[in-house]
């Protein structure tokens, strides 16, 4: 008998009707199929969910964690791009 | 009202719905989500691709009036916060585009029917943006207007519209602000700079009432997207809601509002307002207000002048796959 091992999924869950699903971890599977049924079995038993997607985990592409630098540092600066940089007065009501 | 006059159907009656209509009506109507992959009738689809499409064309367009304004900009700190509000506008386009893919659209098909005038914006894109007073005036009347409705569709029918919403909703509080504090700064500068931004609202006052769309005895399309929850409250409900709010921060600013008929009204707790001019609004509509044909002109500009640009991708990732090909190959 060969031995093929079974690929790895990564498994998002979306937990209640109208949010997002949010990555709950990964499994293995022979398929699509199958990875959704072990899903359910793994990562549902208690019913913490509505929905599931199953992605092979060799299809995501991940930044690199030495870039983390470049890709996010210069956020840092441009504290203009939230609400509370500039000052309006409370009279005004909220905006 | 980024989406105005959105064509949908009329209202069906219980008696003439399909057992799965039934089925769906029920699920909206107990505030459940719809997501893509779940059964919907085909008039909610498509009323939900006009509208959706429509909103994600105003994001975009909305970046010409104010894109106008960035190498002008009075401060580098000013170009740096209008440069971060023009961006933040592509990238609510980008999510309101990707929920409308969920749809069965393609994107590229969207902005062929945008390109060709087959789909509308909103018509206040169709104003120009004269002084740099207008620039805060389009933060705080345009993106105060636009908040307005967006915060209800954050509760939408549709999964995908509405964590588009929600996301949307939390970057543009900053919109609003940078625009009021512009108004800030003119209004209390020197009598000339607040003359611009008298100006400014003079010019802005009514196309922004006009942003919430006809007046509800008008309003065809109504009665079907409210019962589907994709439009969440009247035209009229939201104006009014707008105008309340807006007054007070006219008055603040030592601004008048450009309305003769303006006034306070106990019994009802808001104010009594005129009523944009609706002619004008339907010539806007129709392709004849100041901007139309230069904002349709440089949208296709844009596009076509970016085709090469968008090929060369097109051929890089290409070129890598085949080395990422090769380097498998030898290295097996």
């Amino acid at each position: 008998m060969s031995k093929k091992e079974w690929p790895l999924w990564e498994v998002f869950i979306r937990g209640q009707h109208g949010l997002n699903h949010r990555h709950v971890g990964s499994l293995h599977a022979p398929d699509a199929e199958m990875a959704i049924n072990h899903a359910r079995d793994v990562y549902t038993r208690r019913r913490e969910g509505v929905s599931i997607w199953v992605v092979p985990s060799k299809d995501i592409t991940a930044s690199s964690p030495s870039e983390k630098g470049p890709l996010f540092d210069p956020a840092e600066s441009k504290t203009y791009r939230h609400p509370t940089f500039f000052d309006i007065p409370d009279e005004v009501g909220k905006m | 009202m980024y989406a105005q006059l959105v064509k949908s159907e009329g209202l069906k009656s219980r008696e003439d719905m399909s057992p799965e209509e039934r089925d769906f009506q029920d699920r909206v109507d107990n505030g459940e989500k719809i997501e893509p992959k779940d059964w919907m009738p085909e008039g909610y689809r498509k009323t939900l691709i006009r509208q959706i499409g429509q909103h994600a064309h105003s994001e975009i367009v909305g970046q010409l009036p104010e894109g106008n304004w960035i190498t002008r900009a009075p401060t580098l700190e000013r170009k740096a916060i209008l440069l971060a509000k023009v961006q933040d506008e592509a990238g609510h386009g980008l999510y309101l585009y990707s929920a409308a893919e969920t749809l069965g659209v393609s994107r590229d098909e969207l902005l062929e029917k945008l390109h060709s005038g087959k789909m509308k914006y909103s018509s206040i894109f169709n104003y120009p943006t004269l002084n740099w007073a207008d620039i805060g005036a389009v933060g705080w009347l345009v993106d105060g207007a636009a908040i307005m409705n967006q915060v209800p569709l954050q509760r939408t029918s549709f999964g995908p519209y509405s964590r588009a919403m929600i996301r949307i909703c939390k970057e543009e509080s900053f919109h609003q602000r940078q625009g009021y504090a512009i108004m800030m700064k003119m209004a209390a500068g020197t009598p000339e700079q607040k003359d611009m931004a008298q100006d400014a609202l003079n010019r802005f006052w009514f196309p922004s009432l006009m942003m919430f769309g006809p007046s509800d005895k008008d309003s065809v399309h109504s009665a079907q997207s409210m019962a589907w929850k994709i439009k969440m409250n009247t035209n009229d409900e939201l104006r009014q809601k707008f105008v309340n709010e807006t007054v007070p921060q006219a008055d603040y600013l030592g601004l008048k509002v450009p309305d003769d008929k303006l006034a306070w009204n106990e019994d009802k707790q808001g104010y009594d307002f005129s009523e944009p001019d609706w002619s004008e609004f339907f010539e806007v509509i129709k392709g004849n207000g100041p901007c139309n044909r230069e904002r349709l002109n440089a949208r296709v500009k844009a596009w076509d002048d970016g085709a090469w640009f968008r090929e060369g991708l097109n051929a890089y990732a290409d070129k890598a796959a085949d080395r990422r090909k090769a380097a498998a190959v030898a290295a097996e």
